[in-house]
This record gives C-alpha cells, structure tokens and sequence, in this order.
C-alpha cells in the first residue's frame, strides 16, 4: 500500500520538480558562467540540498518500485509474503543508494 | 456500446478502464521506463567519473556525441514517461470529462515545452560553439 502509493508521489515529485530542475541545470550549463553560478548557488543553499537530497531519494524509491513493477507485470511475486518482502526492499533500498550518493558529497563540502 | 452476447471477447474489454483505452499507453509507460533505466545508470555513471562539476567541465561532457546523444535521449524518454504517469494520474482521479482533458493538454503542453527547452540548450553546446 505504502510503496504503492509512494510510486505515484515520487513520480509526480520527479515529473515536475525532478524535470524542472534538470531542464534548468542544462540550459544553466549551456547559458554561460554567471547563469551557472545561479545555478549552484542555489543549489549550495539549505533548502537547495534539502531538494536535491529529496529528488535523489525519490528517483531511486520510484526506480527501485518500477522495477518491482515490472516483476508483478510478468506475473510474478504476488504472494503476499514476497510482495510485502519485495516493498520492504524498496524501502531500504532507495536509502541506501540516497545516503551512498549524498554522503561522500556532504562529506567533500564540509 | 453494449453488443450483449454477440460482443468477442475482445469488444467485451475495450475501452474499460479509467482512461477508456490505452493499449499502447501502457506499453509506452514501460518501454520508456526501460529507456530510463539504461539512461539513468548512463548519467549516474557518467556524473561519478567527471572530474568536476564545473561548468567548462560540464558543458564539454554535453557538447560532445557521447555525453549530448545519450542526454538527449534521456530528456525525451524522461519527459514521455512523466507526461504518461501523470496522464494515468489524471486519468484516475479526475473524473469530469471536460477538466480531464483541459489538465491532460496543459500537461502536453508542459512537457513538450519543458523538453524543447532542455534540447535546444543541448543543442547549443553541440553546435553554437559557445561552450
């Protein structure tokens, strides 16, 4: 219940906040130095961090529930044990692969 | 229309569901979220071996074929696979027909700006000279 609802949070998180900001990275980087210094100065900032850290959350939880997505579309792993088992993974799954993206990078900014 | 008896089995299941069809809807959102997975694990490999994250460094990682191509493929499979979640969104729970389609077209819309914005600046680094 919980993850599958988290799939269509964390979709829309990403469609819209997580496109939003990869459109303005790029045309950031493709719009010359000071556009870029915006760019990460806003990004350097508290709430900034805390949008990013977020977003990377969000991509690897909707990612890791696509996937189990994908499985349940074959078919497989509807039985309530492995379903349950297979939502909890996703769980620990995409905070793992947060903390393991964010924490040497806070760690360097320090 | 209800054809009663004489309906195939097929007649029987189309246009059920909350967006009335969408066949190829369906496999549309997976084939692109396959895309993302190749995409996505492309970019997080790709950001892991930069250097830095400066912008000379970045502009010339995207200026190149094999930072611009693959990126350019990841905006449009990105922006197709939202547009597709948030149109079954919509679809569920939005129930006026009128609103439904006014809020699909305004995603539409979005998209394809948002996606047209991202290439051209793509664009400009591969070809403008300016990066």
């Amino acid at each position: 219940m919980l993850v599958s609802i988290l799939h269509r949070m964390t979709g829309a998180a990403l469609s819209f906040a997580g496109l939003a900001l990869l459109v303005w990275w790029l045309t950031a980087i493709a719009g010359g130095t000071e556009a870029y210094a915006d760019f990460t100065k806003a990004a350097a900032h508290p709430i900034g961090l805390i949008v990013l850290v977020g977003l990377t959350w969000a991509f690897f939880q909707h990612l890791l529930s696509g996937i189990r997505h994908l499985v349940m579309d074959s078919g497989a792993g509807f039985e309530l044990e492995t379903n349950k088992r297979f939502a909890v993974l996703t769980l620990a799954g995409s905070l793992l692969l947060t903390l393991l993206v964010w924490v040497p990078q806070l760690g360097a900014m320090r | 229309m209800n054809l009663g008896q004489s309906a195939t089995p097929l007649g029987k299941v189309t246009g059920l569901g909350s967006a009335h069809h969408g066949g190829e809807h369906w496999l549309s959102e997976r084939v692109t979220s396959a895309a993302l997975l190749l995409l996505g694990a492309w970019l997080i490999a790709s950001l892991l071996f930069l250097p830095s994250f400066d912008r000379a460094t970045l502009a010339e990682w995207l200026a190149a074929p094999s930072g611009a191509v693959p990126m350019a493929l990841l905006v449009i499979a990105a922006f197709k696979h939202a547009l597709h979640g948030m149109k079954v969104v919509v679809d569920d729970y939005v129930h006026v027909e009128g609103n439904r389609f006014t809020l699909n077209t305004l995603l539409l819309f979005l998209a394809i700006g948002g996606a047209s914005l991202a290439l051209f600046a793509l664009g400009r680094m591969a070809f403008g000279g300016s990066a």
